[in-house]
């Protein structure tokens, strides 16, 4: 059934629309301490490297099953855990990534701390932003959450340059599996620093005020 | 059937890889209306080069392919039995053909089918019409957006909201706040409001079905949506959520009557990338048009 589908062509030199007349932040991976200081929220940044994918039963299994990181076949040391069930096909070499946007957050907030505390990652990302527990671990570890485009999957899984490798796929599935992808200028907002700022709760808090008079507006 | 079901693979296409004109139109809008460099300018900018490269290589625009909703229209002596089994076997192929994202998990082994097919997997609706044209929608409904519906059983105390039209807009603006930008802003907004849960929530999903510049055919609320609509603008929270000028994109709001005992409202909420696709399949002929 499945034919042998070339790669795609390179993008057109210099896609990326109104990211080109921002400044942004290369962002190499791994990333180091100082790196992650470097970031404020509001920096645009643009990644390159290894990073990987994981969502609710990467999370799940992490957190319940705590694998020694021997067992984990890519050093998480460093890098980008992207919330993020992406569309892969198989190739006759390898694999292809079709369609990878990010996925919402918020659904691993309970296990991220954690995490991040243990193995040592650098940078979360996905979309829709987290909330105090992980905030709090960011300072504390350092570490920053990087808000993607969310539903932009072509565009995003354009800048997946190959897909290195993969763990867990027989078990958890396309969706759930650690897909290990080398990214080349993926772009990315921070929304959530080193030092505890989140531009997430400022525009919730905004936006509360604002509800407020709504709700209590009798105009009709 | 077998030209019925290869028909139904390309509506899957369809709406998996391209969003209605109407929706696309509203973002090439939104995107010349917000401040040039500006978070929403930025996340816009890429949203728009997202479909149209998802358009020119023929993928999912984006990688939830959510779950496939299906409300049909059938002809009055053709059997829903086959339909059904036609709607899944397409659905089938449309997984390995197009491809759609494996999301349909079972419940007790947590294992997926790995085809989209399972246990009400897709969604399917079928109703009888006096029409000669079956009539076949399909939504591809992402999780993240799905998610942040709610159902309020009026009055709602919390929210002052009392039994009549002006708590159903304090219901809608209640989800939109609690929602933020975790189920990728703007927003298309559904409602349903009536007598019993499981009729609210189908009838809150239908109104995501009309497209943007649809007129309510009740004045008052035609009114309304408008009026929703510009007081979620006015709460900046924005495209994908990091601030803006623009969270909807529409609310459109669908009646039943209710019982006196009970005020159902259901709120049904779509991303932006509100993947919708229309399939009219003349009985006659067994000619089929798709558009969305």
């Amino acid at each position: 059934m499945s034919k042998v589908i070339p790669p795609y062509p390179p993008l057109e030199k210099g896609g990326g629309g109104d990211f080109k007349i921002k400044r942004t932040k290369s962002l190499n991976l791994p990333m180091t301490r100082k790196d992650v200081l470097s970031l404020h929220v509001g920096d645009i940044v643009s990644i390159q490297g290894l990073l990987v994918t994981g969502r609710d039963k990467l999370h799940t299994y992490l957190f319940n099953e705590r694998p020694p990181k021997e067992r984990i076949p890519f050093n998480l040391e460093g890098s980008i855990l992207y919330h993020c069930g992406p569309i892969i096909e198989k190739t006759p070499q390898s694999y292809r990534c079709i369609a990878g946007g990010p996925t919402t957050s918020m659904r691993v907030e309970m296990y991220e701390s954690w995490i991040i505390a243990e193995y040592g990652i650098k940078g979360i990302m996905g979309k829709g932003g987290m909330g105090r527990r992980t905030l709090h671990a960011l300072k504390e570890f350092g570490c920053v959450y990087l808000h993607t485009i969310g539903g932009a999957a072509v565009y995003l899984a354009d800048r997946v340059k190959r897909v290195s490798g993969v763990w867990k796929l027989e078990e958890f599935g396309m969706a759930e599996a650690m897909w290990i992808l080398e990214v080349n200028d993926f772009p990315a907002i921070v929304t959530m620093d080193a030092f505890g700022k989140s531009l997430h709760d400022e525009i919730e808090m905004r936006s509360g005020k604002v509800l407020k008079e709504l709700l209590r507006s009798t105009r009709f | 059937m077998l030209r019925l079901r290869n028909a139904i693979v390309e509506l899957y296409r369809k709406a998996a890889t391209s969003l209605p004109a109407d929706v696309v139109s509203a973002l090439q809008n939104l995107h010349r209306k917000e401040k040039k460099g500006s978070n929403a300018a930025l996340a816009l900018s890429v949203i728009l080069e997202n479909i149209s490269g998802a358009v020119k290589t023929v993928r999912p625009l984006c990688q939830d392919t959510g779950v496939p909703v299906f409300f049909v229209r059938v002809p009055v002596g053709l059997s829903h039995l086959q339909i059904r089994s036609t709607v899944i076997k397409a659905t089938q192929i449309a997984t390995r053909k197009i491809p759609l994202r494996p999301n349909a998990v079972d419940i007790l082994t947590e294992k997926n089918s790995e085809d989209n097919t399972g246990i009400g997997f897709p969604v399917i609706y079928i109703d009888e019409t006096k029409g000669r044209n079956l009539v076949i929608d399909l939504m591809l409904k992402g999780s993240g957006s799905e998610n942040i519906g709610q159902l309020y059983k009026l009055p709602v105390e919390e929210l002052q909201a009392e039994r009549n039209l002006k708590g159903v807009r304090k219901c809608v603006l209640d989800t939109v706040y609690k929602a933020q930008g975790k189920g990728c802003p703007p927003y298309v907004i559904g409602v349903g409001i009536g007598a019993a849960k499981d009729q609210v929530t189908r009838l809150s999903k239908e109104q995501l079905l009309r497209r943007l510049d649809d007129v309510n055919r009740h004045p008052v609320l035609s009114k309304l949506e408008k009026r929703i609509s510009d007081d979620i603008n006015s709460l900046g929270i924005g495209t994908i959520g990091l601030g803006g000028r623009t969270t909807s994109l529409g609310v459109k709001i669908g009646i039943n009557h209710r019982h006196p005992a009970s005020y159902f409202v259901d709120i049904s909420v779509s991303c932006w990338a509100d993947r919708r696709a229309r399939m009219i399949w003349d009985m006659k002929s067994s000619k089929y048009e798709i558009q969305n």
